[in-house]
């Protein structure tokens, strides 16, 4: 008792005392400020500007009505426009896969096979892009790609300019230049968010015991069995959150789509005139839900797929 | 008839750490062969060369007459039971102990019955749809087990396989292991650092050291007839006397090893040509139920650790600590021993 009194004998101590006996008034004040700013700040803002997608926009006023309509969910399958959503979904998924095939092996190398400071090199290697300006490397590449370009210059030297010429003539890949085709905005979007895929790759390789790739040699499995029934399901959450960020990348993105490829809106570069040029706000927030239903729709794929299976 | 695995002067560097030095070994067909050691002496290492995920050095190693250099393990007729399992995390119980037979291009309904009978076999027959995750340690333990056996393989590995268990579970399963073992008389080979788990389990043990192979005998051996003086401190509790103490009591300055149970207390000095006699002073006693440890220490400083029963009797006076007694034991009880003393 005597003990007791003299612990409590400031306020600071009592306070103490107080959130020692009451563990959820200590977890509610720890929580409470970001769960604040998640609620408010970070949903609450998305759900507002949702929720302007259901406005009106007057074409004549060129204003913003504040009358309830489902006009502009409507416009998004209107033929011009569900032709962005295709393009942009086309590049997404085909970023999505390049940026996989490029990346697992990489990760593939840097969780099995690297040595420490060889895993080091690689981390700063393949995160050194990310530390450049996302705008100077888009216009760099611009340059890169152009005709008398870089690219095309090292072509000229092997002797393979007729190569690219036909590669430039396949239709929906090819286009004049390399820096105005679907390939030339297909290699930058791979380019740019290549990180983003073997980042987590690497994480759920690495994650991966040993001692199961060993189980499974040991049971008969050959290198590529191993690979497919072990190693492959084990990474394939990694693989489907980095493409998670690479598929939701590409649809949001309208930078590269701007500088590099051929004219024709990609959702970025729509919702961005959208709003900008013309003021329609609620077209641009109605078009904006395609990529979170699209996202949506991926994840419940790869959950069917299994992908969630091995977490 | 040939070996199930024969070592001949097999050797493993890892760049200058030797973790196998020169080890001989003939694992007949059909034995329950340990290896014992402690941590890091090498045994393990040489589990790992039959399996086939460590390369020798240098030497040769032949599983079944078959020289088993450069075959990969997926090519070998051996298979491990892992010191943590090593289940795969995404299958369930049956499609784990079916994947031996998936990966050979075994058809589904045969695997399925095979597995079954695997599961059966350990007393897991209704778990086939769970997932390792909701198993508990013992139940993986056997999961691993099925697993390995359901390939048939001629030998069988396994390394340290109870040793995450606890002590009732390990003793249980120490017993269904060498029941196994017996029925379908595979050839098991058996990593532990426990020794009273190689001697309870084994037909032949192999005592590990520093990567060499200390002595290889059968557990009665191994305990009564240690050939050196690693094996018999590692191997039960045992009295190792060297230099001017050996001069003394047994006439030669070569070590011996002399068990606490071959001596006897008394409380008159008993002169007989055949036993050695010293005086000495009770200094401490741990109870163990069944029997009791003393030491002693003998007049000429020297101590000497006595295992005596308890079966006297409740009449029976304890000793007490304090208390001047005489040790003596049978000179056969003094065993010879290699190597020094550390």
């Amino acid at each position: 008792m005597n003990a007791n009194a003299a612990y409590l004998r400031t306020p600071l101590h009592r306070l103490a005392g107080l959130l020692h006996r009451r563990g959820g008034l200590l977890l509610a004040i720890l929580l409470g400020p970001p769960m604040i700013w998640m609620c408010v700040i970070y949903l609450g803002s998305l759900l507002a500007l949702l929720w302007q997608g259901f406005y009106s926009f007057d074409d004549y006023s060129m204003s913003v009505l504040p009358q309830l309509t489902l006009k502009n969910y409507a416009l998004i399958f209107a033929k011009g426009n569900f032709d962005i959503v295709l393009r942009t979904l086309a590049m997404a998924v085909s970023v999505t896969i390049g940026a996989a095939a490029i990346a697992f092996p990489i990760a593939y190398y840097m969780s099995r096979y690297a040595t420490p400071a060889v895993k080091a090199f690689f981390y700063i290697g393949v995160m050194l892009p990310m530390w450049a300006s996302y705008i100077v490397k888009a216009y760099s590449w611009s340059v890169i790609l152009a005709k008398g370009g870089i690219l095309f210059w090292v072509v000229t030297k092997l002797h393979l300019l007729w190569f690219m010429d036909w590669i430039l003539q396949v239709p929906y890949v090819g286009g004049a230049t390399l820096s105005t085709s679907h390939l030339g905005r297909f290699l930058v979007f791979t380019y740019i968010w290549l990180p983003f895929m073997v980042l987590p790759i690497q994480a759920a390789l690495e994650r991966v015991p040993p001692n199961l790739v060993q189980a499974s040699m040991d049971l008969g499995a050959r290198s590529g069995q191993t690979f497919r029934h072990v190693i492959w399901p084990l990474a394939f959450p990694g693989v489907v959150a980095g493409s998670i960020f690479t598929f939701s990348l590409t649809l949001g993105d309208f930078i590269i789509p701007t500088l590099i490829g051929p004219s024709g809106l990609f959702i970025g570069t729509f919702v961005y005139v959208q709003q900008g040029a013309v003021g329609n706000i609620p077209m641009a927030a109605a078009f904006t839900v395609v990529p979170i239903v699209l996202i949506a729709l991926y994840l419940a794929l790869a959950k069917r797929l299994g992908a969630f299976d091995a977490l | 008839m040939t070996a199930a695995v024969e070592f001949k002067d097999v050797t493993r560097h890892y760049g200058k750490v030797r973790a196998v030095d020169g080890v001989s070994i003939a694992i007949r067909d059909g034995e329950f062969f340990s290896m014992l050691g402690p941590s890091g002496s090498g045994k393990t290492t040489c589990l790992r060369l039959i399996a086939g995920f460590e390369q020798p050095t240098s030497g040769s190693i032949r599983i079944h007459g078959v020289e088993a250099a450069g075959v990969p393990p997926f090519e070998r007729d051996v298979n491990t039971v892992f010191q943590d399992y090593a289940l795969f995390p995404h299958m369930n119980v049956r499609d784990n102990v079916a994947y031996g037979l998936m990966v050979k291009g075994v058809d589904k309904a045969e695997r399925y019955a095979r597995s079954a009978d695997a599961l059966a076999m350990v007393a897991l027959d209704s778990y086939g749809e769970r997932k390792p995750s909701q198993l508990s340690g013992g139940q993986r333990q056997r999961v691993a087990l099925a697993r390995a056996l359901v390939n048939r393989p001629r030998v069988l590995l396994l390394d340290e396989p109870l040793g995450a268990l606890d002590l009732k579970l390990r003793e249980q399963m120490q017993g269904e292991l060498k029941s196994l073992q017996r029925k379908l008389g595979i050839t098991f080979v058996y990593v532990t650092h426990d020794q009273s788990e190689a001697l309870s389990m084994s037909d032949r043990v192999a005592v590990f050291n520093n990567g060499r192979i200390e002595q290889v005998d059968t557990p009665r051996n191994l305990y009564m007839r240690p050939t050196t003086v690693f094996v018999a401190r590692f191997v039960g509790t045992s009295n190792v006397l060297s230099g001017d103490q050996a001069q003394k009591l047994a006439g030669s300055s070569q070590p011996f090893s002399l068990r606490p149970e071959h001596i006897r207390l008394a409380g008159e000095a008993m002169i007989d040509a055949d036993s050695v006699c010293v005086g000495g002073r009770i200094e401490d006693i741990q109870y163990h139920g069944a029997s009791s440890r003393i030491e002693v220490e003998l007049d000429d400083g020297l101590r000497l650790v006595v295992s005596i029963n308890n079966d006297e009797g409740e009449d029976a006076r304890p000793p007490a600590i304090g208390e001047a007694v005489f040790a003596h034991w049978s000179r056969e009880a003094m065993v010879p021993l290699r190597g020094q003393d550390a």
